[in-house]
């Protein structure tokens, strides 16, 4: 059983599920987050990627196994019966997923589009227990879905459709984007756990 | 201008999606709340909208904002809207939103189960996939058993997309559904072969996690996993088998040892760090299930401490990590092997890592030995003074009291030592740990009897210098010693050398600072400690000096009184009145000391921490049933409390009610334990019998007052715990040499006698003598008593749900229940091609009913009969010596495979059986009619004899034996071994009284010229068969042949077997030794046989009637196999006459080219054949009550007709 959250330090969270815990208030849930995050963050580079649980996580069979890459930590919180190197590995699946998905992911993309995070994460690990570690076979199952999206016009089109013609009477454009350097994240290219 | 506004308030309503809202909240840093209640507005707007999509993006961005811990779940009846929506896209919004926020509280979860059912069956995969993923998020008991079926259905969907997704959620269906465990289970199995690796995976997952919380349900499928262990390359298949193996040694010994090699190959040959790192700890599992036996035992440890180590030594912190939690699992059973590496642990112990530093604090605590303890330690207190952090420094604390406290104080030599430790550990600064200290100085001076005159001046001491713990800092946990020490002082007051300076320590004014339980042992133990001094004091007739220390109690105790902590004030004003009164007893001059001591006599024991519990109910008395009746409603009990406070002033407020204080307490306790729950640093440690003291409450209500620090801060005589293992040192140095010299003598006394003791000579544990003559004092329980751990078990364990015998047979009750009058419209309803596994078992409408009834109890019968079989079947995989063995692998590996074919062919009798089945019925009833009577015929031991036939044709063949048709001559007896001095043939008949016993007849022929003596036969016992040996005789015996052969003579001797599974063939190795005496001289030959138990050998020629055979192929409780053989050119009587002799069976009926025929096997499995003759072919189909006995009798027939 795993429970994955994925965390930028100074901004909240990109990406929280919760399995067990789903069930408790959402204070909890933030406070599960919070304490997280200050558990992880005040962890040198290189001391090891695991940490015991606490009481908040579900108790002494639970470990929060985390790795870090540039600002970003993706932190799994698993029980006994999954293997830690195993779990090391199943997060750099999913991040390398998630680079391919989105053609060299940055933090911003994570931020932008946790929906489609979720879903990708949901092709890596469903109800808690891991379904796919095979990266071609996550991402081909990936791309399928965004092409039925595609088909269907996509979840912001409609409205934009609908407001289109006001859309378009000629007013400066604010813009969209605001540029915020983008911190890429180094994936180091470990072999492939599968 | 006015345009632009509401063109952008239009905008924002309907424009506004994910992006833009993430966007929105990092722009609006400064008034993020406001912004957000402002972007829930527009929420609920667009959620009004009827455009689904509108309502798509506005769920979509309330997930977001649920994530940033904002509620949700006003919005769920929309989220279910979205669900429905009939465009994927937006569906999967919606199931996002719901795995996001649903929970079993929500309750309009239950409107969902139609459309999920809707969706799994969608015809696009990916609405099914997006359904599943939702749904193991947030399936519920009720979600789970209305859909259990339709996901049981998805399981052999032609996807393996869905196929995987809906395995996996099974696990969550069998949680909260647990009844749909068993239905489901077999085809569960079945996908653990799935030419689909990810499908495979899934499967192996569920079971894993199914099989690690009631492993012993699971060992059945030990072969199957196997298989897939030895066969898989996906590592991650790979390693969650391994850790299934690993949950299940520890319940089948016999598994641990087929699993060494194929692991230990692995760890050898594997490159992933992570696959070897599961194997290793599996070879860990197994060799601490394997107490003994293993012949290279040794070699796997070392094997595996040594690659250990090779991680420990890694740079890889995750890997080092991991090494030390392994070790610690070596550790408990295989101290030795570890403690070799004693050194790179304490290194370990100054790793910059925390984690890393805590597992080797673990390791430590098992590898400390009496010879080591101290120097163990006394590393420990160097890291004590060293640690920054008050956490890591708190949890060395803890480990230093585990380990010297740990089995009862084992490792303790010197108690003065441990007092010393504990003292000087009370100079820890900030430590939350006070409380252990205590519970351990109370501990050992209850119980180490020998130790208490050192125990009470070093408390003494600690009194003296309460300023110096209590003073230090304000949130201090460390004056919780002062308890202990007050409460030493006073119990023990005899062993104190002056006590009359600690009563003023006690009674100094600072003692108010302290906490109200401390004040309060305080107080009482004054009191003994005054007791103590009075008595003194008379005995020496100092009345003044008695008289002054009254004066002094009684000037001192008013501070006291004044407390504001109940229970000291109470105490202290109780004393104070005695004080007084003894006082003016005094004056008088009655000498009082006798009847002071009187008020603390007798000695405490230590009580268990259960004893309470295990106090038997006295019979006659009812717990729970009211003394008083209960009082009514009408009188507030809130009332109560309030006159009792009016009641402060005065002082002997006798109805006071002590509940007041345990509220408090309760309350206090309470208020701790949620601090303990939320703080992340608190680790939970195991429960040591010296938690008493864990309930006492907190110390951080303590009124903070500053105490002046005019007393100078030395510390006199705190006693330095290095000194003591210098002395220890010494000591043992001192003892060895005395007992080398004792040895010596003992070595002059007795010679060489005793070389193996000598040799033995190393400074082991046991040869430490504790330097105190120690008296731990076993902690008492009440009688009747019985130790046991069944109350530490929890009874709200979830997977206890999941505790399901899987092995037995489905019953037709166990369906998963189906929603008919929904899937009435769609004619390809999925239950009707689906259910299978349950309909399939439930036979024959047609039958009446009481027969049926009939048919229910035999089948109740045959599934335990069944269902040993199981067992009997992984005993004898697990008996299969381990495949890689030598040149005998071969069948053994086909052992292996044909255990693994019987569930299969077990779980699903198919239709055609049946149909067959009912071929056979008819077949039957026409012949029935005939009404033919057979005469039974003992064919046992009777082979060569031929009983004429009286009847018809169907009669003569019997035997095989028509008169017209000479058979040639057969022999059951077949070759076992041969060389230049005997030849031995043997046959095997079972034995229809003892069904697990076949006797082996053996004919030996001397071949020879010379004379054949002191014949012995031995046989190399399986776990499934075994030589009965005479009484007293060891299993490596042999068992004598009764008689002596000359030159040409032959012998018959038979030799009793017990064999456990008859349903596979086996052999067995053995050995005939026996002296070959010529006229040269004698010498000593052996001849090696292997014996071979056919299943054939099982059977027992049984007759019987046509009716009952009709009646038997009916009852459908057999399973089916059938074989063909081509090329056969013997006639039909010829053909029945061999299978009649040499696989001793009978036959029922025969109708010209046909024939019935049937047999028994010892443990009563029912035989029945149809063997029907072509052109030139023979086929037999047969039945029998167990597939894997079927299928390996027919095999062998096989082999018989092969040869026709």
């Amino acid at each position: 059983m795993l429970q994955p959250a994925c965390d930028t330090p100074p901004l909240p969270p990109v990406l929280l599920s919760f399995l067990a815990l789903r069930s408790k208030p959402e204070e909890i849930q933030q406070q599960i987050v919070r304490e997280t995050f200050h558990l992880v963050l005040k962890r040198d580079d290189n001391i090891c990627n695991f940490l015991e649980g606490g009481s908040l996580i579900g108790g002494s069979d639970y470990k929060l196994i985390y790795r870090h890459y540039a600002t970003l930590y993706f932190v799994f919180c698993v029980d006994s019966s999954e293997s830690e190197l195993g779990i090391l590995d199943l997060i750099q699946v999913f991040v390398e997923t998630l680079d391919k998905c989105f053609e060299n992911v940055c933090e911003l993309d994570l931020i932008f589009h946790m929906d489609k995070v979720h879903y990708i994460l949901q092709e890596v690990v469903m109800g808690g227990m891991v379904l796919e570690t095979n990266m071609n076979e996550i991402v081909a199952q990936i791309e399928a879905q965004n092409k039925l999206e595609k088909s269907e016009g996509g979840l912001s089109a409609a409205p934009a459709r609908a407001v289109s013609a006001v859309k378009n009477i000629n007013l400066p454009e604010i813009p969209r984007n605001i540029n915020i350097g983008d911190i890429n994240i180094k994936v180091p290219n470990l072999s492939q756990f599968v | 201008m006015a345009l632009k506004i509401v063109k952008g308030s239009i905008d924002r309503m309907f424009d506004k999606n994910l992006q833009d809202l993430v966007r929105g909240i990092r722009n609006h840093k400064e008034d993020e709340a406001k912004y957000i209640s402002q972007c829930i507005d527009e929420i609920k707007q667009e959620l009004k909208q009827d455009n689904i999509a509108v309502k798509a993006n506005a769920v979509c961005k309330l997930t977001y904002l649920q994530m940033l811990g904002y509620d949700i779940s006003w919005a769920a009846f929309n989220i279910i809207e979205v669900m429905s929506a009939s465009k994927f896209t937006f569906k999967r919004v919606g199931y996002l939103a719901a795995s996001q926020c649903f929970h079993e509280g929500t309750d309009v979860i239950m409107l969902t189960t139609n459309q999920i059912r809707k969706d799994l069956s969608s015809p696009n995969q990916y609405d099914t996939g997006v359904a599943l993923t939702g749904l193991s998020c947030f399936v519920t008991p009720d979600l789970a058993r209305d859909l259990a079926n339709d996901i049981m259905t998805l399981m052999s969907h032609t996807k393996p997309y869905i196929r995987k997704k809906a395995v996996l959620i099974m696990y969550k269906v069998f949680l909260k559904y647990p009844e749909s465990l068993r239905p489901a289970f077999p085809r569960l199995k079945e996908k653990l072969e799935d030419p689909d690796p990810g499908v495979q995976s899934a499967a192996v997952n569920v079971i894993c996690e199914l099989a690690r919380r009631n492993p012993k349900n699971y060992l059945s499928l030990a072969p199957l996993f196997f298989k897939l262990m030895t066969s898989s390359t996906n590592n991650w298949v790979l390693i969650k088998i391994i850790k299934l193996f690993g949950a299940l040694t520890p319940l089948e010994p016999r598994l641990g040892k087929k699993l060494i090699e194929p692991l230990t190959n692995l760890i050898h040959s594997t490159s992933a760090m992570s696959l070897l790192y599961e194997c290793v700890n599996t070879v860990i599992a197994v060799l601490i299930s394997l107490s003994s036996g293993m012949p290279n035992h040794s070699a796997s440890i070392q094997l595996c401490v040594q690659k250990l180590r090779i991680l420990i030594e890694d740079s890889d912190q995750n890997l080092k990590y991991l090494g030390l939690l392994a070790m610690s699992k070596i550790l408990k059973t295989h101290p030795k092997s570890v403690q070799s590496h004693k050194d790179l642990i304490l290194q370990c112990l100054d790793d910059k890592d925390e984690s890393i530093r805590l597992r080797a604090l673990d390791l430590l605590y098992g590898m400390v030995s009496k010879k080591n303890l101290m120097e163990i330690v006394k590393k420990l207190m160097i890291h004590v003074d060293k640690a920054e952090g008050t956490t890591y420094r708190d949890e060395l604390l803890t480990k230093i009291i585990d380990i010297c406290s740990q089995a009862n104080y084992q490792y303790i030599t010197n108690f003065e030592w441990y007092i010393s430790i504990l003292v000087e550990l009370t100079r820890l600064e900030g430590t939350r740990h006070g409380h252990l200290i205590a519970a351990q100085m109370l501990d050992v001076a209850i119980r180490v009897k020998a130790i208490r005159k050192f125990a009470v001046s070093q408390m003494a001491m600690l009194l003296d210098n309460a300023h110096s713990i209590a003073s230090n800092t304000q949130r201090n946990g460390i004056c919780e010693v002062l308890y202990a020490a007050a409460w030493i002082c006073g119990e023990f007051s005899e062993h104190l050398q002056e006590p009359h300076q600690t009563l003023e320590a006690m009674l100094r004014p600072k003692v108010t600072t302290l906490p109200g339980h401390i004040q309060a042992v305080y107080v009482q133990n004054m009191v003994k400690l005054y007791a103590s001094i009075l008595q003194q004091k008379e005995q020496s007739e100092e009345k003044e000096a008695a008289q002054e220390i009254t004066q002094l109690m009684i000037d001192r105790l008013p501070q006291f009184v004044q407390s504001a902590d109940l229970e000291v004030q109470e105490r202290a004003s109780c004393i104070l009145q005695l004080m007084k009164y003894i006082q003016k007893l005094q004056t008088k001059e009655v000498p009082v000391a006798e009847e002071v001591i009187a008020l603390f006599a007798g000695e405490l024991n230590p009580v268990a921490p259960k004893a309470q519990k295990k106090v038997p109910v006295p019979e006659g008395l009812d717990l729970d049933a009211w003394i008083n009746e209960p009082p009514s409603d009408s009188d507030s009990e809130d009332e109560k409390p309030q006159t009792i406070f009016h009641d402060e002033e005065q002082r002997h407020s006798k109805h006071r009610q002590p509940e007041i204080d345990e509220e408090e307490l309760a309350r206090r306790r309470e208020a701790r334990k949620q601090e303990q729950a939320n703080n992340p640093f608190y680790i939970k440690s195991s429960p040591s019998p010296q938690k008493r003291y864990q309930d006492t409450p907190g110390v951080e209500h303590i009124p903070v007052v500053q105490i002046d620090l005019s007393v100078p801060l030395k510390v006199p005589g705190i006693p330095m715990s290095d000194q003591y293992v210098k002395l220890e040192e010494e000591r043992r140095h001192k003892q060895k040499l005395e007992k080398d010299k004792k040895k010596k003598k003992q070595k002059k006394e007795k010679k060489g006698k005793h070389r193996r003791h000598n040799s033995l000579h190393t400074e082991s544990d046991e040869d430490i003598a504790p330097a105190q003559q120690v008296d731990i004092i076993t902690e008492e329980m009440p009688e009747n008593a019985l130790p046991s751990d069944e109350d530490d078990k929890d009874p709200n364990d979830p997977y206890k749900a999941l505790d399901i015998d899987l092995d037995k047979p489905l019953a037709d009750s166990e369906k998963l229940p189906v929603q008919r009058h929904r899937n009435a419209e769609t004619p390809k309803s999925p239950e009707k091609e689906e259910i299978p596994v349950i309909e399939k078992k439930s036979k024959k409408p047609k039958k009446k009913e009481k027969k049926h009834k009939e048919k229910e109890r035999e089948k109740e019968k045959k599934k335990e009969k069944e269902k040993e079989k199981k067992g009997e079947d992984l005993d004898f995989w697990l008996s299969a010596a381990p495949p890689a063995a030598s040149t005998a692998q071969s069948p053994n590996e086909s052992n292996v495979n044909t255990v693994m074919a019987v569930p299969e062919d077990y779980e699903e009798p198919k239709k055609e059986e049946r149909e067959d089945e009912e071929d056979d019925e008819e077949k039957k009833s026409s012949k029935h009619k005939k009404k033919k009577h057979k005469k039974e015929k003992d064919k046992k031991k009777s082979k060569k004899k031929k009983h004429p036939s009286e009847d018809e044709q169907v009669e003569a063949i019997q035997n095989g034996a028509l008169d017209d048709e000479p058979l040639p001559p057969m022999s059951s007896y077949c070759l076992l071994a041969e060389n230049s001095f005997i030849k031995m043939t043997y046959d095997i008949q079972g034995n229809l009284q003892k069904d697990s016993q076949v006797t082996v007849s053996v004919i030996f022929e001397n071949k020879s010229d010379s004379f054949l003596k002191s014949m012995e036969l031995n046989v190399l016992d399986s776990l499934n068969a075994k030589m009965s040996r005479p009484e007293g005789a060891s299993v490596h015996d042999g068992v004598p042949v009764p008689f002596q052969l000359p030159p040409g003579i032959s012998n018959e001797a038979q030799f009793v077997f017990t064999v456990q599974s008859i349903i596979m063939a086996q052999k067995l190795k053995g050995t005939l030794s026996f002296i070959v005496k010529n006229d040269e001289g004698s010498t000593h030959e052996k001849l090696d046989f292997k014996l071979h138990f056919s299943c054939t050998s099982y059977l027992i020629t049984t007759p019987c009637y046509s009716d009952a055979f009709a009646k038997l192929l009916e009852s459908g409780e057999l399973s089916m196999n059938s074989i063909k053989v081509d090329g056969i050119s013997i006639s039909f009587q010829h053909l029945l006459a061999k299978i009649c002799f040499h696989h001793h069976f009978s036959v029922v009926e025969r109708v010209d080219s046909c024939a019935s025929m049937y047999s028994r096997s010892i443990q009563g499995h029912h035989v029945c054949l149809l063997v029907k003759k072509g052109e030139n072919s023979v086929s037999v189909d047969g039945k029998c009550s167990d597939p894997t006995l079927l299928s390996n009798l027919l095999d062998e027939m096989k082999e018989t007709l092969a040869k026709c």
